[in-house]
């Protein structure tokens, strides 16, 4: 795989996914070792509850530490952050995250591009998007934003999603730095900041 | 979206004009609400914009209800009520008058929720409910009790999650799509505009719930929010936050004890 500018100044992994994406996510996530020059953020379109299945099954499969949102915590590299149901996730200036509970976008609470936007506007360059399987238009318009900003985007090669409608939906309206396969997908990560 | 100098700038200009304080809300979502506002009445240029919040009252007021966030629904974390229904009004109970407090109640469906759990318990007859937001758009459609009829299903489910045993059609009377509720539940709120940021404590409440509102203030502000809580709240009184949102950071340790695991703090001294 090519060097790239982003690749190698990290600070956050942002991760969307929609219907299938768990899939995806668990052939990735159990295979990466502990991350630490970076933040992994995790934005999937979740039941509307308050508990916190996805939190706990992510935690036994991840090597890297997760960390449960609250509002207003800090974002630290080395820890895996998975958005809570019911609330966006936004970025604040100060390095902390800020959850919102205001109208669903796309449908959808949260939203994979109010996020992906977000991370754009506070880290620009240093941030990666990737976009995984889903049915829903969501995140095409996050990863324009990120792409805008200098960031790296990444899609799941539709052929290798249960849903490939999200991604597809990307591919159509905008031109992703690569399409990869959750494996491919593994790779990738596993190069950046090297 | 706006730039940030942008949102410094509306911010210090609202307050100049107005002497509305936006200084201490979470940047990160207030300019998502801003540029929201831009968008919903197609403005492209932000000083277009600008100076149509300087010099027309009425959009300036407009745009301040637009920039609060009113999502809200009944019974939302149906876990939180059914601790509420099963650990706190028994507590609650055996005072001889309950004051709660909602601040920031927007339209006003935990209110309702409250008055529920409340008659349920037989305790709303000697129950007042102060409900506050600094909107006052929101706070007149929340007095009236209507609720759209298409939110009903997803209200029952909570309403049944949260331990409820009644039929929750009984509450409410349908009607051309909107649901009017009883004015048994009504006549025990009082609904008043009130800002967190700048007014004070107004009594002495034995609970005060603050739901999903601190989230879009900074750190300072909720700490200062927080500590108007505390000043309003009897001793051995309960604080609700929303689930993602804590005391922890605003106020000296041992003077609040959680229930439970909810958001939920009972002050001990």
């Amino acid at each position: 795989m090519e060097e790239n500018k982003v690749v190698s100044n990290c600070k956050v992994l942002i991760i969307g996914g929609s219907a299938g994406s768990l899939h995806a996510l668990m052939d990735i996530l159990p295979n990466l070792p502990v991350i630490d020059s970076f933040a992994i953020v995790i934005v999937l379109h979740r039941k509307n509850s308050d508990d916190m299945t996805l939190e706990e099954l992510l935690k036994i499969k991840s090597k890297t530490p997760l960390k449960i949102i609250e509002d207003k915590i800090p974002l630290d590299s080395g820890f895996l952050y998975v958005v809570p149901s019911n609330y966006h996730l936004l970025f604040e200036q100060n390095g902390t995250l800020a959850l919102d509970s205001s109208e669903k976008v796309n449908y959808s609470r949260p939203s994979i591009d109010v996020s992906f936007e977000a991370a754009a506007e506070i880290f620009g360059s240093n941030v990666i998007g990737i976009l995984l399987s889903g049915s829903n238009t969501d995140g095409t318009a996050g990863l324009l934003a990120i792409q805008k900003a200098g960031g790296t985007v990444v899609v799941q090669n539709p052929t290798s999603a249960d849903m490939p409608f999200m991604p597809n939906n990307a591919i159509k309206n905008m031109t992703p730095d690569y399409i990869l396969t959750p494996e491919e997908i593994l790779k990738f990560i596993l190069l950046i900041n090297e | 979206m706006i730039e940030d100098i942008e949102l410094e700038t509306f911010i210090n200009d609202v307050y100049e004009y107005y002497g509305f304080d936006l200084g201490g809300y979470s940047r990160a979502s207030l300019k998502r609400r801003v540029s929201r506002i831009m968008n919903l009445d197609g403005f492209s240029s932000f000083y277009d914009f600008l100076s149509k919040v300087k010099y027309d009252a009425d959009y300036y007021k407009r745009a301040i209800d637009e920039l609060t966030v009113n999502v809200t629904e009944m019974f939302r974390d149906p876990s939180f009520y059914k601790v509420l229904r099963n650990e706190i009004l028994p507590l609650l109970a055996t005072k001889p008058f309950i004051r709660i407090w909602h601040a920031g109640c927007s339209s006003g469906e935990e209110v309702y929720s409250m008055a529920i759990l409340l008659q349920e318990a037989g305790l709303l007859h000697k129950s007042i409910l102060y409900a506050t937001d600094i909107n006052t758009k929101v706070l007149e459609s929340a007095k009236k009790g209507i609720f759209p009829l298409r939110m009903m299903k997803d209200y029952s489910e909570n309403y049944r999650d949260s331990g409820g045993q009644e039929d929750f059609s009984n509450y409410y009377i349908a009607n051309y799509g909107n649901v009017k509720f009883s004015e048994d539940l009504i006549k025990k709120m009082v609904f008043s505009q009130h800002n967190l940021v700048s007014d004070t404590s107004f009594n002495e409440f034995d609970m005060i719930f603050c739901r999903n509102v601190l989230i879009y203030f900074d750190n300072e502000l909720q700490t200062r929010v927080i500590n108007l809580f505390d000043q309003s709240l009897a001793v051995l009184g309960f604080l609700a936050l929303g689930t993602k949102e804590t005391i922890k950071y605003s106020i000296a340790e041992g003077k609040y004890k959680q229930v439970k695991k909810e958001k939920l703090w009972r002050k001990i001294k």
